[in-house]
């Protein structure tokens, strides 16, 4: 099992004209997504290497039986290629394009949440979700994945999530879904959308998390880890000794006055009963002590 | 990017907020012309991004030119807390009754915006949440429909300010909200808004901070970008376009990714070193992106000892040995360099690293190791110094 995209799951891709579209789709593609369609209103009735180009996602939608969206388009187009896969019936849209505005991500994803309940975001700015082996919708490069479970990653950080990944291909440890929900200021999946699913998950039989500076999100999912959830959690958040007051690359990760300290995160995740990691590859072995510890 | 008030209340006047008259002065006899201009008495206001400039005595009352030029005299050039003052706004003095708060945010937790109105204004909003939390007034404010003017007006009635300022009150909300959502603001705070003896509400302080990524379609900041403080390293880093953040430590930083850079100093600082500095190249960094980079962290006099940590998604690990390869020919790197690569190509890239290991040069199979190596030669470099 995985959570939000698995090897049914069928993809048209916003931008798939563009080079990183391209690039991307098309190593997608390799991977074994189904990617079945690109839009480009000016592109309409070509194809990119036998990926068909509509001029629209409805059309897309229709012709393909498109499910997901994945969004590569600059980031001032970013929130009507949003709105117009929500229009067309998609009901997972991953934006993996980044510098998106805020006021747009505000809006975009609230006017989703009252006209299109049904629809899942992902992103913006983030790195996509792979489910190892079946599907890989973003910029993950998928062969440091190894597929199977029984560990679930969410991340804010794409690196990072590489570097998880990694971590644990290298100790020989499979993944059922890793997600990186980014680090914008508003994500449209958090922390806890993704623990919600993994606890639900039965493959799935312990979660990874990695967090970093800025907001609250690693707190509130220290407390729904404590209330809700009975897998294992291993976390790490990047940032201990960053200094206060400056922006570190994403847009999220700031720490303003007392909130956002990564020790505080770190502290709430471990008073929840997290196993907490100072750097990734401790994260890596306390994951390692994890899976070797559960019942067979 | 913040602006300085004199750019915030120019902003707002944009979106027809009342602030006072006033001018831009970089010299005292500048600052006698504007003051003559608005009218006395005037206040002469150090124009500097961090707060305490009254305390340190940068906010002055002028009722001549006189004084005018002895308050621009003392004030230009004086340090507010490490930074100094090159800019004064001359405004028109306000008679004030009342001072209040009023703000607009992004609530990232609720993922709406969030207003805030207080009858406690003048003082740091922060000390206000925590002696009298129930004295600021908090709406959240769904961004699709935008604040009403009934949603104006409960702010105000909340945080009970007197009646005479109702309605001022609620048409500067309204409009400062305007000015955060199509101003592309991340923060519009007036602290004071005040309420002057004849019954006028106006901004008499403006805090703006402005969303970068919106910069795209706001081309009238181009003014703001020309006056924005930044120290030498940073502005030689933007001109580069690298995402780069001044430290103070010995151990320069290069990663890709803002996760993994953040996490590099982690590991240094774990490692019982200090960073220098936080420098994100991004993904699909090539050879070009690398030897900047390089050059960056080399213009930083403290660096001792510089760390490469690369993990390879986009960004491939022949590009990146390459990139080093090339800095090191064209750019005399005075410090050591230890690189670690992992992932996409990066046995190519650790190939090509192999063939040109020197004292200069230093590969290390993890990132542990490498800030271990890291830290040992900017430790020894400081020993011998």
């Amino acid at each position: 099992m995985s959570i939000f995209v698995d090897d049914t799951t069928r993809v048209v891709y916003q931008g798939l004209t563009g080079s990183a579209g391209r690039f991307y789709g098309l190593r997608n593609r390799e991977y074994g997504t189904r990617v079945v369609a690109g839009t480009n209103p000016r592109r309409a009735g070509t194809d990119v290497e036998g990926i068909p180009v509509f001029a629209t996602v409805r059309e897309a939608v229709s012709q393909t039986g498109a499910t997901a969206s994945c969004v590569f388009v600059p980031a001032p187009g970013v929130e009507s290629a949003v709105m117009e896969s929500a229009e067309a019936g998609i009901t997972f849209i991953a934006v993996i394009t980044e510098g998106v505005p805020a006021q747009d991500e505000a809006r975009f994803y609230n006017r989703l949440l009252q006209d299109f309940p049904q629809v899942r975001l992902l992103g913006p700015n983030c790195p996509g979700i792979i489910t190892p082996g079946k599907c890989n919708i973003g910029i993950t490069a998928g062969e440091i994945a190894t597929p199977g479970g029984p560990v679930g990653i969410v991340s804010r950080s794409g690196t990072l999530t590489y570097q998880a990944l990694y971590e644990l291909t290298q100790k020989g440890i499979g993944v059922t879904t890793c997600v990186g929900i980014g680090g914008d200021p508003v994500p449209g999946t958090t922390f806890i959308d993704c623990l919600e699913r993994f606890e639900a998950d039965p493959e799935t039989r312990a979660v990874m998390l990695i967090g970093e500076i800025g907001g609250a999100e690693e707190e509130k999912a220290a407390s729904f880890i404590g209330e809700h959830m009975s897998k294992p959690v291993v976390a790490y958040v990047a940032g201990a000794t960053a200094p206060p007051g400056k922006k570190m690359g994403h847009a999220g990760a700031i720490i303003s006055g007392s909130q956002g300290t990564a020790t505080a995160k770190m502290e709430a995740l471990a008073a929840a009963g997290v196993r907490v990691a100072k750097n990734p590859t401790e994260a890596g072995e306390l994951m390692t002590e994890v899976v070797r510890g559960l019942a067979r | 990017m913040d602006l300085f008030e004199y750019q915030g209340k120019q902003y707002f006047a944009r979106f027809g907020i009342p602030v006072s008259p006033g001018g831009v002065a970089d010299t005292v006899d500048q600052a006698v012309t504007e003051a003559d201009r608005v009218g006395y008495p005037v206040v002469v206001k150090a124009q500097v991004q961090v707060g305490g400039r009254g305390k340190a005595g940068g906010i002055q009352l002028a009722r001549s030119a006189e004084e005018v030029r002895q308050h621009a005299t003392n004030i230009l050039g004086m340090d507010v807390r490490g930074h100094t003052v090159r800019r004064l706004w001359i405004e028109r003095a306000s008679e004030i009754e009342r001072e209040y708060y009023a703000s607009f945010t992004l609530d990232r937790g609720a993922r709406l915006h969030l207003g805030m109105v207080s009858a406690k204004g003048g003082v740091e909003i922060e000390q206000v949440a925590e002696e009298d939390p129930q004295a600021i007034a908090r709406l959240h404010i769904n961004p699709v429909q935008g604040l009403s003017e009934q949603d104006a007006r409960t702010l105000v009635e909340r945080a009970q300010l007197e009646p005479e300022a109702h309605a001022g009150a609620v048409d500067i909300l309204q409009k400062l909200y305007r000015c955060f959502v199509d101003g592309d603001a991340d923060l519009v705070e007036i602290n004071p808004l005040i309420l002057t003896p004849d019954g006028r509400v106006h901004a008499l302080d403006a805090k703006v901070t402005l969303d970068n990524n919106a910069e795209f379609r706001h081309p009238e900041w181009a003014e703001y970008r020309a006056t924005e403080v930044l120290d030498e390293r940073e502005q030689l880093a933007r001109s580069k376009g690298l995402q780069y953040i001044g430290l103070t430590g010995s151990v320069g930083i290069i990663a890709n990714g803002a996760g993994l850079a953040m996490s590099t100093l982690d590991v240094v600082n774990q490692a019982g070193g200090s960073p220098a500095n936080f420098l994100d190249i991004g993904g699909g960094a090539d050879a070009h992106v690398m030897a900047n980079a390089l050059e960056v962290i080399n213009t930083d006099p403290n660096v001792r000892s510089i760390l490469i940590n690369i993990f390879g998604g986009i960004t491939r690990g022949e590009e990146v040995a390459n990139g080093i390869v090339q800095a090191l020919e064209h750019v005399e790197i005075k410090a050591p360099i230890v690189i670690r690569i992992d992932g996409t190509n990066a046995e190519e890239g650790r190939a090509i690293l192999q063939s040109h290991q020197s004292a200069q040069l230093i590969s290390q199979p993890t990132m542990l190791e490498a800030a271990a190596k890291a830290v040992e030669l900017a430790n020894l470099a400081e020993a011998r110094r």
